[in-house]
């Protein structure tokens, strides 16, 4: 039987982490994901769990010790935000090149500079390219959610890629929602135990993250990226199994009321919520508009979303980062490539929004499929990039 | 995969590599020539060797075999002429000049 509760995002994946009950758990503290090592510190200090709770001098330490913890056997987890995660860059890319199957919870802010402590998604889009799975939450039940199917995506035999469980800062990480958790003895059994076929502490002699040469480096790399495809698979058995077993459905990404949509955002994280209250607000209006919330980011569902896209009109992809490549951002470029192949493909526009915590109401969003219904109409796109909610003295485009 | 180290080649495909290069057993590095980038080379001097066996403990990369209490002839495919010996070794009976290859 499934609990009713109230809790924070923070709170959710914290407990999660308990129940999962890893073998290391090491972190630095940092805005807005202080709360799950906090949390997590008070288990291991009620002898809650048997966790080894590391308390490191840095990030890159952090992820230093969690490939050490996953390459001895046991599962290591650790939690960060914005500029704690770019100082374990180095070793993100260690962690996946290693092939181990580290469980990370990001909550999402915006990455320094200029400093800032809210919420956008530039911290993890900016580790997009780092080999490791990236799975968004719409809410803390998601969050939840997430973290318990985190490792045996991970962990599956021909994937073995760390995976990022991501939340909004404060919005998602701080606001306290109903939610349903699960059983302790369910979770264990879901989540199953972590048996690596090798490891440094078992059997004989083992070298891990070897130096390697060019005559390996490449083919090592390709084994990397077919892995991320490998995980497509994965994601969708351990959800299809999540639901069997809890009643929560997961896939991809959601698509709500696309079936006969016309115009459509793509978006990624709490926004969805603002925004499926608009598309209920224009559908009574007699508006066709869809949403599409994005599960998953790496690996990205590039065949699934361009056939969810395929027959809609217009298309605007809500970009929570800054791409700054002066054509658009990185959720945008992706989604592009990915409808390129269509035989019809979708008028589609970038809108950046919601930057270091700039706020996005349904009004926004209702701007957006606004602009969207002008170019079904007319057939004229006009400008692709736009950022939305900024001061500006020149005519807005939405 | 789980192959050996020594199965494993340059002509080996990748899926039939170790997961991230994942190394199985001890001791490899004995199966790669990892001295070919040395530019200095050094030379034992057998007649004014004492056998001190000083050099042996210093060489870096196990470089200098010693057997039944004696040192031997250098393994220069693993030797990256450091110098390290040339410098500890207190009777001149290793010499350190630029390698002619």
């Amino acid at each position: 039987m499934s609990i009713r509760e109230r809790l924070s995002g923070n709170e959710a994946v914290a407990h999660a982490m308990r129940q999962i009950n890893p073998g290391v758990f090491a972190a630095f503290p940092i805005t807005p994901s202080t709360e799950i090592p906090q949390y997590f510190a008070q288990y291991v200090a009620d002898g809650a769990v048997d966790t080894e709770y590391v308390t490191v001098e840095s990030e890159h330490s952090s992820m230093s010790t969690c490939i050490g913890a996953q390459a001895a056997g046991v599962r290591a987890v650790t939690a960060t935000s914005s500029a704690g995660m770019a100082f374990m860059y180095e070793m993100l890319y260690v962690a996946a090149s290693s092939r181990l199957p580290i469980t990370l919870a990001c909550v999402n802010r915006a990455l320094t500079g200029p400093i800032n402590i809210n919420n956008d998604h530039s911290d993890s889009m900016g580790a997009r390219d780092s080999g490791w799975l990236q799975l968004y939450a719409e809410n803390g039940q998601e969050a939840y959610d997430n973290f318990l199917q985190a490792m045996r995506i991970a962990e599956t035999a021909d994937v073995r890629l760390p995976i990022m469980i991501c939340q909004d800062g404060f919005i998602t990480s701080h606001a306290v929602e109903n939610i349903l958790l699960e059983e302790d003895a369910a979770v264990k059994a879901f989540v199953g135990d972590y048996t690596p076929r090798h490891t440094l502490l078992q059997g004989s002699a083992m070298a891990v993250g070897p130096y390697d040469t060019v005559a390996f480096c490449m083919e090592h790399k390709v084994q990397q990226a077919e892995a991320m495809k490998n995980a497509k698979r994965a994601i969708l058995n351990v959800s299809a199994d999540f639901e069997k077993t809890f009643g929560r459905k997961y896939g991809f990404f959601e698509a709500y009321r696309m079936e006969d949509a016309e115009v459509a955002l793509v978006l990624i994280g709490s926004t969805a919520g603002t925004a499926k209250a608009c598309v209920e607000g224009l559908r009574e209006k007699g508006v066709k508009a869809g949403l599409i919330k994005l599960r998953v980011f790496r690996p990205f569902p590039a065949k699934e979303l361009a056939a969810a896209l395929s027959h809609v009109k217009a298309v605007a992809v809500m970009d929570k980062s800054e791409g700054n490549n002066g054509c658009g951002g990185p959720l945008y470029a992706e989604t592009a490539a990915a409808c390129y192949d269509l035989a019809h493909r979708p008028k589609m526009i970038d809108v950046v929004y919601g930057v270091a915590g700039r706020d996005c109401e349904v009004g926004d969003i209702e701007r957006v499929y606004r602009h969207l219904l002008r170019i079904a109409e007319t057939g004229e796109v006009g400008e692709k990039y736009i950022h939305m909610g900024v001061r500006t003295s020149e005519q807005e485009v939405l | 995969m789980t192959r050996k180290a020594k199965d494993i080649t340059e002509q080996t495909p990748w899926q039939e590599l170790t997961p991230g290069g994942e190394i199985y057993e001890g001791g490899t590095s004995m199966l790669v020539n990892t001295g070919e980038w040395r530019s200095d080379v050094v030379i034992w001097v057998r007649d004014k060797c004492k056998q001190c066996l000083l050099c042996a403990p210093f060489c870096p990369d196990s470089s200098i075999p010693v057997k039944d209490g004696k040192r031997d002839e250098f393994d220069l495919d693993h030797c990256k002429g450091c110098g390290i010996c040339f410098k500890v070794c207190p009777f001149e009976a290793i010499r350190f000049e630029k390698e002619v290859k």
